[in-house]
């Protein structure tokens, strides 16, 4: 949308601005896309492992996690662009999704 | 995101991932959509681009059909082990035959033969070689000459950037139901922005599903960490239980076997024998209708014949058909196999992934669908053009054009207009090519991919205006004169064919006519631009090189 500043700047400091705005966009890209990934596949695994404590069949369980994260996935690219701070962003998807993934792994080894 | 990191709205910021979610991948977007949109006649495109099988007319009578057949089978197959008939439907003229020849148990797939019956009269038809409507199927979702793990990958980011620029656009709506009304023509942006809101919510709840079943449809491609997680890694006990309908318990729907053997040695009549048992059907089943007679050792003891119920009565089950076993020389009803119950979450998944699919629609919605799919297509057509148009200001405030802009003019004329004029072009080889040239599968194919090429070095050299109207007109000629193609190189033609009741054909050639005059209307609307844009005497003096858009 802004791919220009609205008044005009010094040159240089127009520079910084882009590069800023360019950098902003990468993060929060990767973080989206990779990080979303990351995360709504942690979350669907422990799903999967949580539901038939529930009273699920196995497959129902891998079924509905499944489709859930998709929406996971979905939820979790809005929120990253929706919030003021890039960095906010980056960490609040990249912590679960690393301590959700690490758990999901010990766990997988240990059962 | 704002350039000056100032604050910004929840609408704002959704604005500029919409904009950019769309426009990433949109081409492809639209690629999908468009083949995807046309897939829902795949089964009618094969048949028209099959012109050998227009002469095929069901007379109606379904026993004379299973009868013809039938006796056809003899000649064809005596010493097949089975023989299965696919009775005509409403998007079939002709009895699709297979059957498996003796000792080809262990073959798999490859070990069954095919062939097509002419409905009438049970003689088998040779169609010409062509790929028909599953090459524009396929490409939906597979693209063409890859890997097909990368390129469900490919349409798997795609599809999810769709959700997220689905979910994006419905944010940074206030008005979202007042817009649903809202049209102004003539407003430059702001008709562009409201043809593209109106085609977003129009069919708004088509796009969702569409989007999300999508990618349920290649979850075992994109997702496959939980069922690895909580399988362990085994994905055939995970299929196993999927196909057992995840009912629990053991139900694995497999017909059981019948336990007495046949005291008879003498070789049954079928022709006479199966009147009785599709009247039974027709008893069992009001109003539905029989899509598959299955005949099980045919012209030997202890045969057996096996109807099952054209599509399935509940989309839970996602074509779990009722079926009626009969035993060939008595004509007694046999264990019927009960459907496996389905659990909730498969159910869930079975009837998204059915509406994305279209199984079992009638004419009715199928029609819905593609109509939706048609308003899919627009919007994100409209949406690729929209991105142009909104930078118009911007262009003239720099005096030039930034390559980033070119790019996205041009190759929204290769996709939108260019795709049309591949497909149609695609159809058009079909005729032209001779039906027993060596390779012709393959040559229409290249074909659609020269067509589509040629489009995009048309649309580079071009200026952009004269390229959208050049290949509009283009399209809208290309799909106009197929149906009138049709009846010359052996099909059978809109008239021939509505008065034959054979409406799958005819309703391929009315798509084209409907197609045409989208394009012929974008063309005529083009021109009319350029002619007011020309014609009265301009109040500043315009740029050589003018943006333009549609």
């Amino acid at each position: 949308m802004h791919t220009t500043p609205s008044t005009p700047a010094p040159a240089q400091a127009a520079s910084t601005t882009l590069t800023r705005y360019r950098w902003a966009v990468a993060v929060r890209s990767l973080v989206a896309i990779f990080g979303g990934y990351a995360l709504s596949a942690a979350c669907a695994i422990w799903l999967g492992h949580l539901l038939p404590a529930l009273g699920m069949t196995r497959l129902d369980a891998v079924l509905t996690a499944t489709m859930l994260a998709f929406v996971v996935h979905a939820c979790a690219a809005i929120w990253v662009f929706a919030i003021a701070s890039t960095w906010r962003a980056a960490i609040g998807i990249l912590v679960p999704a690393a301590v959700l993934a690490v758990g999901a792994w010990a766990y997988g080894g240990a059962a | 995101m704002r350039i000056d990191h100032k604050p910004e709205g929840i609408r704002q910021s959704m604005s500029w991932l919409h904009t950019w979610t769309g426009i990433v991948l949109g081409w492809l977007l639209y690629v999908i959509f468009f083949t995807g949109t046309l897939s829902y006649f795949q089964d009618e495109i094969s048949l028209w681009m099959k012109p050998e099988l227009h002469r095929s007319v069901p007379t109606g009578d379904v026993d004379q059909t299973v009868q013809a057949t039938l006796a056809g089978m003899h000649t064809l197959a005596p010493n097949a082990t089975a023989w299965t008939l696919n009775l005509p439907t409403e998007r079939r003229t002709t009895v699709a035959a297979s059957w498996r020849e003796p000792g080809s148990e262990n073959a798999g797939r490859a070990g069954t033969k095919r062939a097509e019956l002419d409905a009438a009269t049970g003689e088998q038809i040779t169609p010409r070689e062509t790929r028909g409507g599953g090459f524009l199927y396929r490409f939906h979702f597979e693209l063409h000459s890859m890997p097909r793990a990368v390129s469900r990958w490919i349409v798997g980011i795609a599809t999810m950037f769709m959700l997220v620029a689905i979910i994006s656009g419905v944010i940074t709506h206030k008005k979202i139901f007042t817009d649903f009304f809202t049209f102004r023509p003539r407003k430059g942006q702001r008709s562009w922005l409201d043809a593209h809101n109106v085609t977003a919510v129009l069919a708004l709840p088509f796009h969702v599903m569409i989007t999300f079943s999508g990618l349920l449809l290649l979850m075992g491609t994109l997702m496959a960490w939980p069922v690895d997680a909580v399988y362990q890694g085994d994905r055939q006990a995970y299929n196993a239980e999927r196909r057992g309908g995840g009912g629990g318990g053991g139900g694995d729907g497999a017909p059981r076997r019948g336990t007495r053997p046949m005291a008879d040695a003498q070789p049954v009549d079928l022709a006479v024998a199966i009147v009785p048992m599709l009247a039974e059907a027709k008893a069992q089943w009001p109003g539905r209708a029989v899509g598959t007679v299955t005949v099980n050792k045919p012209g030997k003891p202890g045969a057996t014949i096996e109807l099952r119920e054209h599509g399935s009565e509940s989309l839970l089950s996602r074509g779990a058909a009722r079926r009626l076993r009969f035993d060939a020389a008595t004509g007694t009803l046999r264990e019927q196999p009960a459907p496996a119950p389905q659990s909730a979450a498969n159910a869930i998944y079975n009837v998204v992934v059915v509406a994305h699919l279209g199984d079992f629609a009638g004419p009715t919605v199928r029609w819905l669908l593609f109509l939706s799919g048609v308003a899919g297509t627009a919007m994100v057509g409209t949406g690729l053009v929209l991105w142009v148009v909104k930078r118009l200001p911007e262009r003239r405030k720099l005096g030039r054009t930034p390559w980033g802009h070119h790019l996205v003019e041009k190759s929204n004329i290769a996709v939108i207009t260019g795709l049309a004029m591949a497909t149609a072009g695609y159809f058009w080889l079909n005729r032209l090519l001779p039906a027993d040239m060596a390779g012709r599968t393959g040559w229409e194919i290249n074909g659609f991919f020269i067509v589509w090429l040629a489009s995009l070095v048309h649309a580079v050299l071009r200026p952009a205006r004269a390229a959208w109207i050049e290949q509009s007109i283009g399209a809208a000629v290309l799909f106009a004169l197929l149906p009138l193609l049709n009846p010359l190189t052996g099909g059978h033609g809109l008239v021939s064919s509505l008065v034959l009741g054979q409406l799958s054909i005819a309703g391929v050639d009315l798509a084209m006519l409907a197609l045409a005059s989208i394009f012929a209307t974008i063309a005529a609307h083009l021109i009319g631009k350029a002619r007011k844009t020309a014609a009265p005497a301009r109040p500043a003096p315009a740029a050589p090189s003018a943006p333009v858009t549609p």
